[in-house]
């Protein structure tokens, strides 16, 4: 169904972390851009279609003063929004939010965090870190924090005038993922939902107060990685289990023992209904989510496997919303592999 | 990210490089007193109450040079020295051999139970004096009560922390491509078969349910894999069967080509800044300062241990030309201990006590002492 295709060299090699691989695609300029992230580092390329340029550029990970030591990042993800696309990367120290070719940083928004400088014994218990990024309908971005709590951020059509409207609580362990469906002209009812690490799920709906549609109690295993599709709550857990739930309600419609390692990476191609799942068993697998109307389910097939030998996968993405192509990153490994339907 | 590694970092390490002399002392015919009093100095310093206090606060991970600082301090609390390049290569083997076991890790919590199998070793190491055992079980409590009840998410993060540390290392260990752990390449096998981890399914079940919960419908799909059933779950207590094997000694004790390495074509270099963070610097402080000042008698005999190379191979390496860092680092073990440097080692470390101010800027001089020390190790 897919074949292998020429693979892009990166800088560095990807770090195992969940949704390790952002991809925007420019459709007016023939190219697709990509992030992984190693270390204290955003790897970017640009690659454009017909194969033949390449261009790198590095995000560095924001230190707040030279007296702390670097501050590893945990996610990079591109948001589209109407009117503009931004690249967001998270990390220990906070939120930085760049034009989406990365060539400009137009908002730092830094985490709290008590000074270690001053005092040896003040560093808190728990880790400190942002992750979990999505752009949510009209003019949002959205980011999660490790303390569970969800940062809202209103963004204007252009500029650097970004601010942050409002904080979200309706998780108490940390946010592992984020991901929203806007509807187009149709009314959404859920437009995003949010993943922790005790597996828990909570659906929401934007507007100048967010509000907590539902609440999906998980089973003490990190749900690593979520999508929302047609009001079907898409989540990946530490079990390699899928599971597919309506955002709405809550209701379980299928449930798949789909890899034998902790999953990584979900991804969903809209207009066709296809799901990405990777783990770190070396394997990506694509299958096929169709939805039934009169009987308000959501059922799921199975259509092909890809392993990646000896390499624990840690991003996946399809490249178009047909899914068509997708790419995917592993852990040490310095490059982005391609497959393209035969 | 993780502020939890460091106990797990220095045990597991620590015991690695237990593992690594204690094949070379067996493998030389040591005497049992010398051996034991080398394992017993070393394991009584990694497992003093103060050092494992200081690790097990919350903080950050650090770089490699301040973790092969620490580590070749704590040799240093034996009769053993180590020139720079046999550290180096120590090093290296200590930190491929933990790296394997993160990486092939079956659940991030069974990261426990890899420190457990070297901890259970080096409690064999020093059974016969019941003062360091002592330490090492008190150690071992200290860990299950912190550890037992993080949550599975917490220990992935660790371990993610563990991999982003070691990540792009792909030394080439014999052992490991004897056993085929490990390809040419320096990447390690991953099998797409076997048991699953305890408290995974195998894959291919898809099941689903109706708007009431109830299955109505299961499928199966082609995995590409041939998974079974999962093995019972290893003992998180003080003692008892870990089931995995993870963390084993897979030294077998007279093999010498056991220990070689060779660097994969791209090698990571220790791009550590030279200007180590004011808080990496603390915490170096911190935990030289905690470490147990050794004043070991003199001994009337030295003894000089390869531990690379037979002596054959090393006049040939030697005399084959000087590359910048020879191929194969030999391990001296003096009689006396250098008292010079461990007196200069805890002035500076006291400079640093508990209950001091620290001076408004790090100033340069003093950075530099503790600096150019790392580099004398």
């Amino acid at each position: 169904m897919y074949h292998k295709e020429k693979s892009i060299q990166i800088k560095n090699s990807a770090s195992a972390l969940y949704n390790n691989l952002g991809v925007l695609r420019i459709a007016p300029r023939r190219l697709t851009y990509f992030t992984v992230v190693h270390a204290n580092v955003v790897n970017m390329v640009s690659a454009s279609w017909d194969g033949l340029n390449y261009s790198h550029r590095q995000l560095q990970s924001k230190e707040p003063n030279v007296a702390t030591s670097t501050s590893l990042i945990t996610q990079a993800a591109f948001c589209a929004l109407p009117s503009r696309d931004m690249l967001v990367v998270t990390s220990q120290k906070g939120i930085q939010m760049y034009e989406s070719d990365g060539s400009i940083m137009v908002y730092w928004h830094a985490l709290d965090t008590p000074e270690t400088t001053t005092e040896l014994l003040c560093v808190p218990a728990q880790a400190v870190f942002a992750r979990g990024i999505s752009a949510v309908c009209e003019s949002y971005i959205c980011v999660g924090l490790s303390t569970g709590a969800i940062l809202v951020f209103d963004v204007p059509s252009k500029g650097s005038n970004i601010t942050l409207s409002d904080v979200i609580e309706g998780h108490k362990e940390s946010i592992t993922d984020m991901a929203s469906e806007c509807c187009g002209g149709e009314v959404c009812i859920a437009d995003l939902v949010s993943a922790d690490d005790g597996g828990n799920l909570c659906v929401w709906k934007s507007g100048e107060e967010f509000k907590l549609l539902n609440h999906i109690p998980g089973f003490d295993i990190s749900c690593s990685s979520v999508k929302l599709w047609k009001g079907t709550v898409v989540a990946g857990y530490g079990t390699g289990q899928i599971r597919l739930y309506e955002a709405v309600t809550g209701i379980l419609h299928a449930e798949i023992n789909a890899h034998a390692r902790w999953i990584y990476s979900l991804d969903i191609a809209p207009f066709s209904g296809l799901l990405l799942s990777a783990a770190e068993d070396s394997l990506v697998r694509v299958w096929h989510l169709t939805m039934t109307p009169e009987s308000h389910s959501v059922e799921i097939a199975h259509l092909h496997n890809e392993c990646v030998t000896d390499t624990q996968i840690c991003g996946a993405k399809f490249c178009d919303s047909d899914g068509y192509a997708f790419a995917v990153t592993g852990y040490d490994l310095s490059e982005i592999i391609r497959y393209t339907q035969s | 990210m993780s502020v939890r590694t460091l106990p797990l970092v220095f045990i597991n390490l620590g015991g690695e490089m237990l593992y690594i002399l204690d094949q070379r002392l067996q493998a030389l015919n040591t005497s049992e007193d010398n051996s034991e009093k080398v394992m017993n100095d070393i394991v009584g310093a990694m497992f003093s109450k103060d050092f494992m206090d200081e690790l097990l606060k919350p903080q950050q991970l650090y770089s490699h040079r301040t973790l092969k600082t620490v580590l070749t301090r704590l040799a240093h609390a034996s009769i053993m020295r180590l020139n720079q390049a046999s550290m180096d290569k120590l090093y290296e083997l200590m930190v491929m051999a933990f790296k394997y076991q993160v990486f092939l890790c079956p659940r991030p919590k069974d990261l426990l139970l890899i420190t457990y199998n070297h901890i259970d070793t080096i409690r064999e190491f020093v059974r016969h004096t019941p003062v360091v055992v002592n330490q090492v079980d008190e150690t071992q409590r200290k860990i299950i009560e912190v550890y037992s009840s993080l949550p599975e998410g917490e220990f992935q993060l660790l371990r993610q922390t563990l991999l982003i540390f070691f990540q792009d290392m792909h030394v080439r260990v014999s052992l490991f491509l004897q056993n085929k752990v490990q390809n040419p390449n320096g990447r390690f096998a991953l099998s797409a078969s076997g048991p699953v981890p305890h408290g995974i399914d195998v894959p291919g079940l898809i099941r689903m349910f109706d708007r009431k919960g109830r299955e109505v419908r299961r499928g199966e799909f082609p995995t590409g894999g041939s998974y079974t059933s999962p093995i019972r779950q290893g003992c998180f207590e003080l003692h008892g069967d870990r089931v995995i094997r993870l963390g084993m000694n897979m030294y077998t004790g007279n093999n010498p080509e056991e220990t070689h390495t060779s660097k994969a074509s791209s090698v990571k270099k220790d791009d550590a800044p030279n200007l180590l963070a004011k808080e990496e610097l603390n915490l170096l402080a911190r935990l030289m300062g905690s470490m147990k000042a050794e004043n070991t008698p003199e001994t009337e005999t030295g003894f000089r241990i390869n531990l690379f190379t037979t002596d054959q191979e090393e006049e040939d390496a030697g005399a084959s030309g000087g590359a910048e860092q020879s191929l194969f680092g030999v391990i001296n073990i003096q009689a006396m201990q250098d008292e010079q440097a461990a007196t200069q080692l805890a002035r500076i470390a006291g400079q640093f006590a508990e209950g001091d101010k620290l001076p408004e800027d790090l100033s340069s001089s003093k950075g530099d002492d503790l600096l150019a020390m790392m580099d004398d190790l």
